[in-house]
């Protein structure tokens, strides 16, 4: 998911300068629009206190 | 020679719950199994006569001293759903434990369902636990600190096989067939060298080639020898190196192929000799390299990678499928096997919507370049625990299925009625419809039998030994015909 990397929410291309780019940034800055929409999807769910969930997170031993 | 591969997956559940001054896991699993239970169901036992955990494949029966072995967990919470499973608690984990299936994606289906029951039975408790607390479930085998859980296939195997050449052909099968079967890990853990992701879940945790144990000392090969069925016909090959999966096609295909392994092995199709030079070792070596290039080391002195590997047990299944008779479930195995090693081959990326081990080393590089995240972020295990929340308004798997990102084996439609029906090719017919119909006469069953009580007479046993009778042209007339548990006992001729 390389196509995440050099874009942060914030630089996102808005929709009218889309239309002025070639067909192929265009589709590339669609697929990163898609994954950051994902990512921002994912934040609003993720529980939260991370390092403290995750540390309390101990299970018995299974099979 | 082959028989038909029943199948079937027990998956161990994680359980944490939040806010909550003191957590007993035992009494938690046991509190969101009552609540979803109906009270019907609740009250037929679970028929333990014919279990033998320390009964040994390799044909020595061991007295039951070592406590971590055998528990008595009879007095625990355990009831039987009308869809033929078993849900009950088993070391301090809630289990479900599929019915018995005839193919690789109805144990798409029926293990589905159990994702859906585990997260009505959340829903059932809420009223039920302390206000404030809150109850989590994850469909993963780690907590990411050396404890372990299991989700564990079986498979039905004829017991003329030699269990030596299970063993010799199944090692190098199950320690690259990680490739489709991993659902990803940050981290590594019990005493494996660090690393930043791995493949599987499970990996770190097989210290052994061949043994009984499953709690400790994990063994590639589980000797258990508990068939569930008639012991002179077969036994049942009960798999633990297993991840439990998101993923549709990771368990599509994990059950799949390792169904057309089996029966190639009871065929003696395979001439080839692909015995590992370590086997222990190469099962962390496939798992700690997600590029999918390392090479493993054959006895015989060749290096191959995991993936080519899979190709050579893939041709032959090819070439045994032709030459038999197939269906088109192992037709549909055959292409998606042969679509996932072509493609991992080229780019694993690529398998991003069909591999949960791909699906959430996805997800969580995107969050690592969004944010510049280091391996060691908390959040990134957070994301890897989350993926496998079985609520789907919150686990991350169930945001990319939502999404239309993650390809599907399986309809909703079906696995909603996977909920509440058996599968009808097995058994498991037979013992889900007996409690739809006829609980309040039932006072114990086990997967190969039901007891009744239908008054003043003694309790009958109906036996269930054979997995592949009991399906619904076997009985649906005989249970339509059967108004009360008493004429069902009388038409069986009893």
């Amino acid at each position: 998911m390389a196509e995440g990397g050099g874009q942060t929410r914030k630089s996102r291309p808005k929709k009218d300068e889309e239309q002025t780019q070639p067909e192929e940034q265009k589709a590339s800055s669609e697929a990163t629009s898609e994954v950051d929409d994902l990512l921002d999807e994912i934040d609003e769910v993720l529980e939260e206190n991370a390092e403290e969930f995750v540390r309390s997170y101990v299970q018995k031993g299974g099979q | 020679m082959t028989v038909p591969k029943i199948c079937g997956i027990e998956t161990e559940y994680g359980i944490a719950i939040r806010e909550a001054a003191d957590f007993n896991p035992i009494l938690t699993s046991s509190l969101l199994i009552n609540a979803y239970a109906k009270p019907a169901f609740k009250r037929v036992k679970w028929d333990y006569e014919e279990e033998n955990p320390l009964r040994d494949a390799r044909g020595f029966e061991r007295t039951p001293m070592d406590s971590s072995a055998v528990e008595d967990e009879s007095g625990l919470v355990n009831v039987i759903l009308p869809n033929g499973s078993r849900y009950y608690v088993d070391h301090a984990h809630p289990e479900y434990s599929s019915p018995e299936c005839s193919n690789a994606r109805d144990v798409v289906t029926w293990d589905k369902a159990g994702e859906r029951i585990l997260e009505d039975s959340i829903e059932a408790a809420r009223n039920i636990v302390p206000d404030g607390e809150r109850v989590f479930i994850y469909k993963n085998n780690s907590d990411g600190k050396g404890n372990s859980y299991g989700c564990h296939e079986n498979y039905l195997v004829d017991r003329q096989t030699p269990f030596p050449n299970l063993v010799k052909h199944v090692i190098p099968f199950f320690v690259t067939r990680q490739v489709f079967t991993g659902a990803g890990k940050v981290g590594a853990e019990n005493g494996s060298e660090g690393v930043d992701y791995q493949i599987s879940q499970r990996a770190d945790f097989f210290e052994v080639e061949v043994g009984l144990e499953t709690t400790f000392k994990r063994p590639i090969i589980n000797t258990r020898d508990e068939p569930h069925a008639d012991p002179d016909l077969y036994r049942r090959f009960h798999v633990i190196v297993g991840d439990a999966n998101m993923s549709e096609t990771s368990t599509f295909l994990k059950v799949g192929t390792t169904s057309l392994v089996l029966r190639m092995i009871e065929d003696d199709f395979i001439a080839d000799d692909f015995t590992l030079a370590v086997p222990v070792q190469a099962m962390r070596a496939v798992s700690h390299d997600p590029g999918c290039r390392a090479t493993i080391e054959l006895v015989d002195g060749r290096r191959l990678t995991a993936i080519e590997l899979q190709w050579e047990y893939f041709r032959l299944a090819k070439k045994y499928a032709l030459d038999n008779d197939f269906d088109a479930v192992t037709g549909d195995v055959l292409d998606t096997w042969e679509l996932t090693l072509d493609s991992l081959e080229r780019d694993t990326m690529s398998m991003s919507r069909r591999l949960d081990w791909v699906a959430k080393l996805a997800m969580l590089e995107a969050y690592r370049a969004r944010d510049g995240l280091a391996w060691d972020a908390p959040k990134l295990r957070m994301i890897d625990l989350q993926y496998h929340d079985v609520r789907r308004h919150k686990g991350l798997y169930y945001k990319l299925q939502n999404a239309g990102k993650m390809e599907r084996i399986v309809s909703d439609e079906a696995i909603a009625y996977a909920v509440d029906h058996p599968p009808e090719d097995t058994r498991a017919y037979f013992r889900g419809e007996c409690l739809r119909r006829f609980s309040p006469t039932i006072v114990a069953a086990s997967w190969d039998a039901l007891i009744f009580d239908t008054g003043d007479e003694p309790l009958r046993k109906v036996p269930t030994l054979e997995p592949t009778r009991g399906t619904k042209a076997h009985v649906q007339q005989l249970l339509d015909s059967s108004p009360d548990a008493s004429t069902l006992i009388h038409n069986l001729g009893g």
